[in-house]
């Protein structure tokens, strides 16, 4: 994963159509309240007192690695797990002791889960069949939501008559046609190719605009998370270590699991020597240099913390900067040409490997350094982050 | 002259090496895997099913073997005789008795694989839900009976029903009747009997269809409004229908034509096809007739199966 390729596309959108989002505003009443909730699988804890308000409109991303308890928390919104403690408030309602056919939350699963024996019509119908609307009602509603979802003509198919993203499509509108007020959506570009990912993004954003339902999403896939989401709520081993909107989980992670995990980092640890309200000084042997970064952090002297720098923050020049601080040197040990950019790994003196990455603004760029060059590193200091966990 | 002939031979020799290509494009590997299997059908089924056939066309006759030939040679006059008798067919027309029999077994058939379909689902939808290795000792557990004879079962099932059998004892015991049931010699053990007796053949592809199923659709379902007890009617009963239709295939077929259980277990009035034709090879020693018995039981059992065969892969298709 190249962090260029990480389009920060909903940060800007919001700017350009929100005021002040709902999560940013005192007092905003959240649509869903998630209070300490615990779940626990005999000794296992997969969801640890995890406490989340997400708002209406919302498009929030669960991101979380495999076991990170994710899943199961999206599960116990739908009601197919309950907490083992803690409460879930949809809409001001407690969700506690109420069964998955009677929330009004749908989900659409991973694996799609389109009843094999049904016309992709029937499949769509389904739900509001079982609410008793009346049968020229359901033919409208379904006529109405697979248009929506450009799938209009196939509604006599069989599942198995249509194509991965097709199946998607009817599984989002089979989720969708009982207007439900909370969408629960597991990987839900998961079994999708790259070229139809991308495109279904931007589909599933625009779905979400025109209806105003909230939705939940549960992935693993960072791009996936950056592209959707209002807001992105990092998990891991069954806590969420970081809510923030995609832009300042990039830009900010608050740890190194966070900055690790979402795009790739590189780490380097140092202590302060020098420590001001809106800047610090750090002493890397790792690096070789000195790392200044213009934001303040509260910590004790002498600490111990990590400097995460983002590949493609860095420049890499065979000519050395005008800055001592931010400068590291090195020599490149692989190149790998990407297209649009390349990538380099720098070994420093220290031993520590650095990843690089440059965009190809002209055509012999990847061809301007090559194996065993020495090279000189470097950084503005707002590009920087220091952790202290 | 000696041109022509020259060309007549290259001619000659170029069929000869096309007839050769074709010869070497049958793939000789492929036709013997093929032909394993078409020859063991060939000899187990087809051509005793062909001597059956030939059989019910001829007459008794006291003789080794007990009817007479199709075929009549007369070697001094030089005169083939071809003489096929219709009349065992017309026989089982005209007696009632045999259409009688036909339908009890099917009656008796038809009643046994529904109760057997009744009973087994509840134990194929058990395994098939359950964990790795219970769902492996309950899968031993259903087909451990086949360790011990048939008859044997059968036997035991005697003990079971008869007048001072164990579950007489043990309802007179408990004070729930005072007098002995008649259970045994009755079409109701006949109809326990082919129950217990072919139940493993319903469990298994009703399991096999149940394991195969996503349960992911009954959460999907779930979530959707629909209450597991419905989804149940309208997820999981119509993806196991192959299942169903499978398993009472394979009970309904051997329960037609069974012998053994109406022999043992059912009374002088339990008609079984089964029975009619164990009596007419070994009883009236008439193989013709019995052979018609047979000829036509096959035929009154291949055919629906023909047509539901069909209907399924037409269905498939559809899918």
């Amino acid at each position: 994963m190249t962090s260029s390729q990480v389009i920060d596309m909903q940060s800007s959108t919001a700017a350009a159509t929100k005021e002040v989002p709902l999560w940013k505003q005192d007092g905003a009443e959240p649509f869903l309240k998630i209070e300490n909730v615990t779940k626990m699988f005999g000794e296992f804890t997969a969801v640890d007192n995890v406490s989340l308000n997400i708002y209406k409109n919302e498009l929030f991303c669960l991101l979380g690695g495999s076991g990170s308890g994710k899943s199961t928390l999206l599960r116990m919104l739908a009601g197919f797990e309950s907490p083992t403690s803690g409460r879930i408030l949809i809409d001001g309602v407690d969700m506690a002791g109420i069964q998955p056919w009677k929330r009004p939350v749908n989900m659409m699963f991973q694996s799609y889960a389109l009843f094999p024996h049904l016309s992709v019509a029937d499949n769509v119908a389904f739900g509001l069949k079982r609410e008793g609307v009346g049968r020229s009602e359901v033919k409208k509603r379904v006529a109405e939501m697979l248009d929506m979802v450009q799938l209009g003509h196939l509604g006599k198919r069989k599942p198995n008559q249509l194509s991965g993203g097709q199946r998607q499509r009817v599984a989002l509108a089979r989720s969708l046609i009982k207007r439900p007020k909370l969408l629960l959506l597991d990987e839900p570009l998961g079994a999708l190719d790259k070229k139809l990912r991308e495109e279904t993004q931007f589909e599933l954003i625009n779905i979400q605009e025109e209806l105003g339902v909230t939705f939940v999403v549960v992935t693993h896939d960072q791009e996936e998370a950056m592209t959707l989401a209002s807001r992105i709520g990092v998990m891991n081993n069954g806590v969420i270590v970081q809510t923030d909107e995609p832009h300042d989980v990039y830009e900010y992670p608050n740890s190194r699991f966070v900055a690790e995990f979402v795009g790739s980092v590189n780490l380097f640890e140092g202590q302060v020597i020098q420590d001001e309200p809106d800047s610090v000084r750090i002493s890397s042997v790792e690096a070789g240099a000195t790392l200044y970064v213009n934001h303040g952090i509260s910590c004790s002297p002498d600490q111990v913390v990590h400097v995460a720098i983002r590949p493609e923050k860095i420049t890499i020049s065979h000519n050395r900067p005008n800055q001592s601080e931010n400068c590291l040197q090195g020599e490149i040990e692989e190149i790998a040409y990407m297209g649009s950019l390349s990538v380099f790994k720098v070994r420093l003196p220290s031993g520590k490997e650095v990843r690089v990455t440059q965009p190809n603004f002209t055509r012999d760029m990847g061809e301007r350094f090559t194996w065993n060059d020495k090279v000189f590193l470097f950084w503005d200091e707002d590009s920087s982050v220091v952790l202290t966990v | 002259m000696s041109i022509s002939t020259g060309s007549a031979w290259v001619d000659g020799s170029s069929a000869l090496m096309k007839r050769y290509n074709i010869f070497r494009s049958i793939n000789w590997g492929k036709a013997a895997v093929v032909a394993v299997p078409g020859l063991w059908l060939a000899i187990f089924f087809f051509i005793p099913f062909l001597v059956v056939f030939k059989i019910s066309l001829s007459e008794t006759a006291i003789a080794v073997p007990p009817y007479t030939s199709l075929l009549e040679w007369d070697l001094e006059e030089a005169y083939v005789t071809f003489k096929m008798n219709l009349g065992n067919y017309l026989y089982l027309i005209e007696d009632a008795f045999y259409l009688d029999a036909y339908l009890s077994s099917i009656k008796i058939a038809g009643v046994s694989t529904f109760f057997a379909l009744i009973v087994a689902f509840p134990i194929a939808y058990l395994i098939a839900r359950s964990e790795g290795s219970t769902r492996g000792l309950l899968l031993a557990l259903v087909i451990l009976p086949f360790w011990t004879s048939f008859l044997l079962r059968v036997y035991a099932w005697m003990g079971f029903l008869k007048k001072n059998g164990i579950v007489n004892e043990f309802l007179l015991s408990t004070g729930l009747i005072d007098q002995p049931l008649t259970m045994l010699q009755t079409d109701f053990a006949v109809y326990i009997g082919i129950v217990y007796t072919y139940l493993p053949f319903m469990v298994l592809p009703l399991y096999s269809a149940l394991e195969k199923m996503d349960v992911t659709l009954l959460e999907a379902a779930e979530d959707l409004g629909c209450p597991p007890v419905k989804g149940f009617f309208l997820i999981t009963l119509p993806q196991v229908i192959p299942g169903i239709i499978a398993g009472c295939m394979l009970v309904f077929i051997p329960a037609v034509g069974e012998f053994v259980i109406p022999a043992l277990l059912g009374g002088s009035d339990t008609l079984m096809i089964g029975r009619v034709l164990w009596d007419e090879f070994f009883l009236n020693r008439d193989w013709p007739m019995a052979s018609a018995v047979a000829i036509v039981m096959l035929v009154v059992l291949v055919l629906p199966i023909m047509l539901i065969r069909n209907g399924q892969g037409k269905s498939e298709e559809a899918i």
